[in-house]
């Protein structure tokens, strides 16, 4: 401490040196998290590297590195899209019935179910989709591909055990759907008194209202929820080793036994029986992945900045 | 004081003496023994007034009187506030405003509204005018796309802001000054050519030239439509309006404030003759 501040020691001083603690604090932690991040990216990238160089011999079943990868990018792509697509606007509505319809009351605790879903371990989901979910596809599934079997989607043959993408897709949505909710639900929360008041006050219905102001300045807030549990379904891993059964197959097909695996569920149950080149094909693909999160980010970033004048957030 | 007040009415733009008002003019509302509580609290009682058809009619007094609370009881926008309640009685047109089978939103579209803060939604500027027509259409057929034009240009040129924005009609509403915000905002109101219109400090957020513009504006709507205001502006109230009505709020016993309405008559004589001691004192500036 410079002297000039011990001798003016006076209410002041300890506040100043008290910023200048916190300034160094939060900048420190801001530099650590670029410097962490930085030292993923180098270990993926330097442990992956002999995967990318080695003899296709040493590729497990496949001939070459992209091969490999493909198959369980599509299947992670593929299951973590379409439980955005169930969850989104799920979550939106769930959103909008907590913030704008519900009494009071029941909107309470509608929020603590929905918070309680977000603290279930993904281990629980694991086990019901598997246990519980999946039986239960079985019959819908079959009668999706008798009578929608002409959209690639339920081309079938329908899986007997129900451990399907479109099972893996429905437990992903659920996982998802608490954080959507909750970033959603705030957003809807905050929307002005005055903007819906406004639209009210011009003979608008409550949907009416609802559409013209709540929806646009919630608008970022539900591209950011939807990125938010696009990155968890990335990434969710044991829910999906347990749920589905796997060939490899890359197929839009959701309701069959023959199922692409997804890079986190394929880290996990091949993992622990790899060595050499494997662990680092293994990590090569924990490389792509995490680019694939990178990217969305960086997308879901570009979709809430543009058109800001549009976002009503101001 | 009073001298210099009285110069200042004069010095209208347009001399309020030259013109009579009819008590025969139709009636617009008639307010009777009008209650506004909001859960326990009364916020205003006991108001009897008639507001008449094409006058701009000023509500004025110091602020938590509850002059926003009447005026949105005209509308019924109270009933948007969990525990408002409304009791005493207020016509529309010789209709119970609160009566039974009283559509708050077919009341709404009648009686549009200006607030204190421009709203404009987060969409373009076309879209924002267009929003009421497209509103009430839609539950009723379809408007077509030139005729939603001609409403939206209507509102625009009505509201005195066709001729700055005719060439950014898709650029958003946001993008707006404050004063054009404002005047986006009540041709949004325009649009759905109400019977009435209640502005509520709409000129509060704005600088002298916009409120100016807004003022003309109304000066100008006056022939087609029914007006009430409230300002907290007691110029504005003597440049624009025909009748004034005066509220105050009293401290009861238990240090509850009840608004009241201490007195309505024709603008030039409250601010010129007032008959209570207390609107005398609010309008000369030694109260509130
Ligand atoms: N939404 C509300 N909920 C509870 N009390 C309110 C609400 N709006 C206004 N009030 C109360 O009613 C009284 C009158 O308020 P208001 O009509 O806004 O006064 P003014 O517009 O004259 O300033 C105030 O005491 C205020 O606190
Ligand atoms: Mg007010």
């Amino acid at each position: 401490m410079p002297p000039t501040t011990e001798k003016t020691g006076t209410r002041g001083a300890p506040l100043r040196l008290g910023d200048r603690v916190f300034a160094g604090a939060s900048t420190g932690a801001g530099v650590l998290i670029l410097v962490i991040l930085a030292g993923v990216a180098a270990f993926l990238v330097s442990e992956a590297w002999p995967a990318v160089t080695a003899p296709s011999e040493e590729i497990p079943g496949e001939d070459n590195i992209v091969l490999y990868i493909w198959p369980l990018l599509f299947g992670t792509l593929l299951s973590a899209f379409l439980a955005l697509v169930i969850a989104t606007p799920l979550a939106v509505a769930i959103a909008l019935f907590i913030s704008h319809y519900a009494p009071r009351s029941v909107a309470t605790i509608l929020g603590y179910v929905i918070d309680l879903l977000a603290a279930v371990p993904s281990i629980i989901y694991g086990l019901w989709g598997a246990q519980v979910l999946a039986p239960q596809t079985v019959d819908p599934t079959q009668w999706l591909e008798d009578n929608l079997g002409f959209i690639p989607l339920f081309d079938g043959p329908a899986s007997a055990t129900g451990r399907t993408m479109l099972t893996v897709t429905l437990v992903l949505a659920v996982m998802i759907l608490p954080i959507c909710t909750a970033v959603v639900r705030e957003a809807f929360l905050q929307t002005p008194r005055l903007h819906e008041e406004a639209s009210l006050a011009l003979g608008a219905t409550r949907w009416e209202m609802i559409r013209m102001s709540v929806l646009p300045f919630g608008r970022s807030a539900i591209v950011g929820g939807a990125m938010l549990g696009l990155g968890r379904a990335l990434g969710e891993t044991m829910a999906v080793a347990m749920v589905l059964s796997v060939s490899g197959d890359v197929t839009f097909d959701l309701i069959s036994q023959a199922n692409p695996s997804t890079i986190a569920a394929n880290v996990a149950l091949s993992f622990p029986e790899s060595s050499g080149t494997e662990i680092n094909v293994l990590i090569a693909s924990g490389l792509v992945l995490f680019i694939v999160t990178l990217l969305v980010n960086m997308a879901a970033r570009a979709v809430i900045n543009r058109r800001r004048d549009f976002s009503g957030a101001n | 004081m009073a001298t210099g007040l009285s110069t200042h009415v004069t010095a209208r733009r347009r001399p309020r003496r030259t013109r009579t008002l009819p008590d025969l003019a139709p009636v617009v509302f008639g307010l009777a023994r009008l209650q506004v509580s909001y859960g326990r609290h009364r916020a205003v009682r006991d108001v009897t007034m008639t507001v008449h058809e094409r006058e701009i009619t000023a509500l004025i007094g110091p602020s938590g009187c509850g002059k926003s609370t009447v005026l949105r009881s005209l509308n019924r926008m109270n009933d948007l506030v969990p525990g408002a309640r409304v009791s005493g009685r207020v016509t529309y047109r010789g209709h119970d405003l609160y009566g039974p089978g009283v559509d708050p939103i077919e009341v709404r579209r009648r009686i549009g509204m200006v607030f204190q803060r421009p709203t404009p939604f987060a969409k373009s500027i076309y879209d924002n005018v267009a929003y009421g027509p497209r509103a009430a259409a839609g539950r009723r057929g379809r408007l077509r796309k030139a005729e939603l034009d001609d409403r939206v240009e209507e509102a625009l040129t009505g509201a005195a802001l066709w001729d700055e924005v005719k060439d950014k009609l898709k650029s958003s509403g946001l993008a707006l000054s404050g004063g054009q915000q404002q005047r986006l905002c009540i041709a949004r109101a325009i649009a759905v050519r109400p019977d009435v219109m209640l502005m509520d400090e709409p000129c509060s957020a704005l600088d002298p030239v916009a409120t100016a513009k807004i003022e003309d504006l109304m000066l100008r709507l006056r022939h087609e439509m029914t007006i009430v205001i409230v300002t907290h502006h007691m110029h504005q109230a003597a440049r624009v309006s025909d009748r004034t009505a005066f509220f105050t709020a009293d401290t009861d016993s238990e240090g509850e404030r009840h608004g009241r309405l201490v007195e309505y008559d024709a603008t030039e004589k409250i601010f010129n003759r007032p008959a209570d001691r207390r609107t005398e004192d609010y309008i000369s500036g030694r109260f509130g």
